[in-house]
């Protein structure tokens, strides 16, 4: 029996985060993996992103006031803690070299929309 | 010109941080240790190569006190979401258990405070390898964790005690059992007031005064995991009785031991009138009895931040500088060493830069703490007045079974958990919202008193656990 995991459990194909829902914090996945997909106007699911051990998501609710930009579930079992925007903002006013790593994800993921930009416009 | 005064007018040439400068950090545990690794991540990033020595006499693998830096081992809910952000992770054999909510008992009643989403947010942890004659060898000491991660960005950890200090030519020497150590660019001092070590400083002339302690109690108790899972659960339970000289309790579950930390004037005594008490046997098993040789400790805690805790080439960090008034001390040593690590590397060395860039950290804890006094002395209070004890255990109460605002909740939950500023706090408790409340449900209690009414068993709030 392990006591020692923190954060939530949430169980294959449940909902951590739902597209167009307001939010307040951002998760940091502990365990296990998660999908990331945006739903279009149809109903239809497009896959963004699965996520894994040690990755965010969410992580523009700390910055903007927008909705959820897209739905996060659980792949299998995942273990995810969130981070209140309002304690992490607290720290980065004490110490803005916190928001490195959020910055340094965020800054990886626009890399990757280059490329895929790319990739669409050129049809390769 | 070897011993020459710290600081003075020769200060070894410029008061900053350079390729190959060399960084002596007194103190393993978590104040040193985070300093260590983020003056280590922080110069990598900005390509600076420095040499960082870690002098530490505590083998953390050992159980017991050789291992242990006394403590209660709650990882705070701020701390965690701040690592996680980091990049720290807390692994599952490091947190012996995930702590989801707080008890509060008095002698009237218990009521639950659940995290928002039953999150487990709140990690506990052993600080050394367990209490002495542990049984629980699947999980690490927290201490030597975080040490493993210093040297793991590059620091060097000398297992010596430090018994002296030095100068030549401007700059502080290490002396230990082996010898003088060549100097060095830094000092940074993270003994904790545990150990006689802050006296070398204060005789040092540069202004620094250790900072007052108090003394506390911790004891260890065997109960199996099994029997926490049932009678604690993962719940810290907090205690506020009604008990001469005793001014806070908290039993917090581990992995197979439960630790009880007492703060006020404990004595033997006091400690078995305290676990005897109802409130107390309640949430142990009723064949509980305390074993004949058990772990246990009477450290020191910090109640007033350290004067001058900087001077040309040296900085105090955790412990031995500022930290938050009986919360959250781990915390505050990774809040304090962060900020003198980014100091050093971005601003200098000298005391002019520590005062510009690190001293606000420390004054602003300390500013906090004195905010801090005041809702402790509130908490006494309640403490003592039957009234008001009921009247808290019934407003929480009906805030964790409704749908509404949690008001008085999150103020005990910021409280214990020492999440949130001692200022923020007090402001909340401040508005006439919830001092409205507060009265109505004093009021109420007066009311049902004097009508000869009573709390149906005689017991408020929730039938725990
Ligand atoms: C009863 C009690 C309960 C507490 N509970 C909690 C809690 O639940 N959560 C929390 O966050 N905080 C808690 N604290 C506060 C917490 O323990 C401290 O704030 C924290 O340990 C400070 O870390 P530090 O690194 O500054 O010092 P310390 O943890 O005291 O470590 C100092 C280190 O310096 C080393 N050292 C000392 N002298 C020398 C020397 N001469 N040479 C070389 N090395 C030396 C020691 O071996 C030690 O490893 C509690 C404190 C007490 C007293």
């Amino acid at each position: 029996m392990e006591t020692g995991g923190l954060g939530k459990i949430y169980r294959d194909g449940e909902v951590i985060v739902r597209q167009g829902e307001a939010g307040d914090c951002m998760f940091v996945i502990q365990a296990g993996e998660v999908e990331v997909f945006r739903e279009d106007g149809k109903q239809r699911e497009v896959r963004l992103a699965v996520l894994r051990e040690k990755d965010f998501f969410g992580e523009m609710a700390l910055f903007d006031r927008e909705v959820r930009s897209a739905t996060v579930r659980a792949l299998a079992e995942a273990r995810v803690l969130t981070v209140d925007r309002k304690s992490f903002l607290r720290r980065v006013h004490e110490d803005p070299s916190l928001a490195f790593r959020v910055v340094e994800q965020m800054s990886h993921r626009i890399r990757e929309l280059d490329a895929e930009l790319t990739r669409l416009k050129t049809g390769n | 010109m070897p011993n020459s005064t710290p600081a003075g007018e020769n200060n070894g040439g410029e008061l900053k941080l350079d390729d190959g400068s060399r960084v002596a950090v007194i103190g393993g545990a978590p104040a040193g240790s985070f300093f260590s690794y983020f003056l280590l991540q922080t110069a990598q990033r900005i390509g600076l190569d420095l040499q960082v020595d870690i002098y530490e006499p505590r083998d953390f693998s050992l159980a017991a006190p050789q291992g242990c830096n006394m403590c209660g081992g709650i990882v705070s809910e701020s701390l965690v979401q701040s690592l996680m952000v980091e990049g720290i992770e807390m692994p599952p054999n490091v947190v012996q258990r995930g702590i989801d909510s707080y008890v509060l008992h008095m002698a009237e009643g218990s009521v639950r405070i659940d995290t928002p989403l039953h999150e487990k947010r709140i990690a506990a942890v052993h600080r050394g390898n367990g209490p002495r004659g542990a049984k629980e060898h699947e999980w690490r000491s927290f201490d030597g964790y975080l040490l493993e991660l210093a040297a793991g960005k590059g620091a060097r950890v000398a297992r010596e005690r430090v018994d002296g200090v030095a100068w030549r030519d401007g700059k502080p020497q290490i002396k230990t059992r082996g010898g003088l150590s060549q100097p060095y660019d830094l000092l940074a001092v993270g003994t904790g007031v545990n150990s006689g070590a802050l006296k070398i400083f204060e005789e040092l002339g540069l202004g620094y005064q250790a900072p007052q302690t108090a003394k506390t109690y911790i004891r260890e108790l065997y109960l199996g995991r099994e029997m926490i899972e049932k009678h604690l659960g993962s719940s810290m339970h907090v205690f506020l009785l009604n008990m001469p000289r005793l001014e806070f309790a908290a039993l917090i579950p581990k992995g197979d031991y439960v630790t009880l930390v007492l703060l006020g004037e404990i004595d033997a005594a006091l400690v078995e009138t305290f676990l005897a008490a109802p409130a107390v046997s309640r949430c142990l098993p009723a064949d509980w009895r305390a074993v004949k040789e058990f772990c246990h400790c009477s450290p020191k805690i910090n109640i007033q931040s350290a004067v001058q805790p900087f001077a040309d080439r040296i900085v105090f960090i955790g412990d031995s500088g500022a930290t938050r008034l009986y919360k959250d001390g781990i915390g505050a040593a990774y809040r304090t060493s962060k900020a003198a690590a980014l100091t050093a590397v971005f601003d200098g060395v000298s005391s002019e830069a520590f005062r510009r860039r690190y001293w606000p950290v420390c004054r602003n804890i300390s500013t906090d703490n004195a905010l801090g006094k005041l809702i402790f002395l509130v908490t006494r209070h309640i403490q003592r007045w039957p009234h008001d004890r009921r009247a808290v255990l019934r407003m929480v109460s009906k805030e964790q079974q409704g749908n509404g605002q949690r008001r008085m909740s999150m103020v005990l939950w910021d409280i214990f958990t020492g999440s949130a500023p001692y200022k923020d706090i007090l402001l909340r408790t401040l508005r006439p919202a919830f001092l409205a409340r507060v009265m109505w449900f004093v009021a109420t209690d007066f009311w049902i008193k004097m009508n000869g009414g009573s709390h149906g068993n005689g017991r408020v709030g929730q039938d725990i656990p």
